[in-house]
């Protein structure tokens, strides 16, 4: 069974946000994604100060076996890149609500209502 | 959803909680724990799959080695009885319809072990190239399982677990054992890089010797690891390095292939009409400087020129680092060449190296 965590916010592409302050986030993938994925190998991270765009692919998540676009669930300027990540991938796997990808302050902190909370996304992936 | 074959392990699977897939038809577990684990575990210890979805068929008859002779790219006459070799199929053309094993039981019989995803084509290809032989060709994949039982310390555990000696057993060499008045056929063959065995029985015998082996802490991997293994060790997967596209020559697998004997074999004079035109590219091994994956499909460039694609690749887990098979125009299959990998939009450096990857282990 995976590991659905209260209080953050979940997109339809198995990422979680969870809000910090204010407009301030962090974005990462579910135990379920990580979980479909398989040991994680590679994450490729965009650069601090680049854009996030809602929709749009900001880096990837990389398998044994597979790459998997990682894509904005919301748009604002990334503050922070978890650079611990690219030597240190198999977090991903292991502590998935901890493995922050980027640390991002959103323009909109009402695209926060597009998202589900965490009993929306329970029902999304018992589907 | 679409009605997969089950191999007679499908209910070990579940019971273990394997990811399963579609592969070729059949539902065949990924991974159990995860690839990585798999991997290691083969690579170090001993590890078991299931590969009863491979195909068997069987050729006999009086003729039977002459037409093996002349559907096979490598040479049986000169095999012994009990021994395997390793070739292709090939078309007309020169490009591969499959590759497979030969085991020779006599000079009249011959069995084929075949990929799954190939058998019915592989059937009707023998059948249509057999007019001129006295043979009889049965499709017998419907009568064996197989498991695979891979790793540095395989004929240890099999001695402990089945007291069954294989020291004896050469590599490509196969017999048949008694095990719990199963009849087995145990040749000293594999996809992993590493010593191990491949063993035919019944169903009721392999699902047997997969509990046997369980219970003997033998670690159950799936296709993902096979994958990863195979790969690291330069074995070709049909489909990627070989393909009805591709010839053994462009694939660097001339050494299976009896282009120097006197036998006349299908598709030979294609390939000697491309060797004498030379070869336009060839499957090379390519190293990335930069961490990233070079994946199936990729393509390659040498400047903004486009010189070839990626057949596998994987970040190694033996190596640890990103490495890969790659399909490439000449001139740019010299070792050493740099060349770049456009990885969602951007070029990643590498270089051509060697396809001996294992080597680089320390």
């Amino acid at each position: 069974m995976s590991k659905i965590l209260e209080g953050l916010y979940y997109s339809e592409d198995h990422e979680w946000v969870k809000v910090l302050e204010d407009d301030v986030v962090l974005v990462g993938i579910s135990d379920f994604a990580q979980a479909e994925l398989g040991d994680v190998v590679f994450v490729d991270l965009p650069e601090e100060g680049d854009e996030l765009i809602k929709g749009e692919e900001f880096g990837a998540v990389e398998s044994v076996k597979a790459a998997s676009d990682l894509i904005a669930p919301i748009s604002g300027e990334i503050i922070e890149v978890n650079e611990e990540l690219v030597s240190e991938p198999e977090k991903v796997n292991q502590e998935p609500y901890e493995a922050w990808f980027v640390k991002v302050k959103m323009n909109n902190s009402k695209e926060l209502k597009d998202l589900m909370d965490h009993k929306a996304y329970k029902e999304e992936i018992s589907e | 959803m679409e009605n997969l074959i089950e191999t007679s392990l499908y209910d070990e699977h579940i019971k273990l909680g394997a990811k399963m897939v579609n592969f070729a038809g059949f539902n065949m577990p990924v991974s159990y724990t995860s690839i990585k684990q798999e991997h290691k575990a083969v690579r170090n210890n001993v590890g078991m799959f299931d590969v009863s979805h491979m195909g068997e068929i069987i050729i006999t008859g009086k003729e039977a080695q002459n037409y093996v002779e002349f559907i096979f790219t490598n040479k049986v006459y000169s095999l012994k009885p009990g021994e395997i070799a390793y070739g292709m199929m090939l078309n007309e053309e020169g490009t591969v319809v499959d590759d497979l094993l030969v085991y020779k039981f006599s000079k009249e019989e011959f069995l084929l072990v075949v990929n799954a995803s190939n058998i019915g084509k592989d059937y009707n290809h023998l059948v249509e190239n057999s007019e001129d032989y006295d043979v009889l060709i049965k499709n017998a994949s419907d009568d064996y399982s197989e498991i695979a039982i891979q790793g540095p310390k395989t004929e240890a555990k099999i001695l402990e677990l089945l007291d069954i000696n294989l020291a004896d057993l050469k590599f490509f060499n196969f017999k048949h054992y008694e095990y719990r008045s199963h009849r087995l056929l145990i040749s000293r063959t594999g996809y992993t890089g590493e010593d191990g065995f491949e063993i035919y029985g019944s169903s009721e015998a392999i699902k047997n010797l997969w509990k046997v082996f369980l219970e003997g802490e033998v670690t159950p991997c799936g296709l993902g690891s096979r994958d990863t293994l195979r790969f690291e060790a330069n074995l070709p997967l049909y489909g990627h390095e070989i393909s009805s596209d591709i010839t053994p020559l462009e694939a660097g697998l001339k050494y299976f292939v009896k282009i120097n004997s006197n036998f006349d074999f299908l598709g030979k004079q294609a390939l000697e009409e491309q060797i004498e035109n030379s070869l336009t590219r060839r499957v090379v091994g390519l190293e990335l400087t930069k961490k990233a994956i070079p994946r199936e499909g990729y393509i390659v460039y040498k400047n903004d020129k486009e010189i070839g694609y990626i057949t596998t690749g994987y970040y190694s887990i033996s190596l640890d680092k990103p490495i890969a098979l790659a399909m490439i125009n000449r001139p740019y299959t010299k070792k050493g060449t740099e060349v770049s990998v456009k990885i969602r939009g951007r070029m990643i450096p590498g270089f051509i190296r060697d396809k001996k990857f294992l080597k680089d282990k320390k």
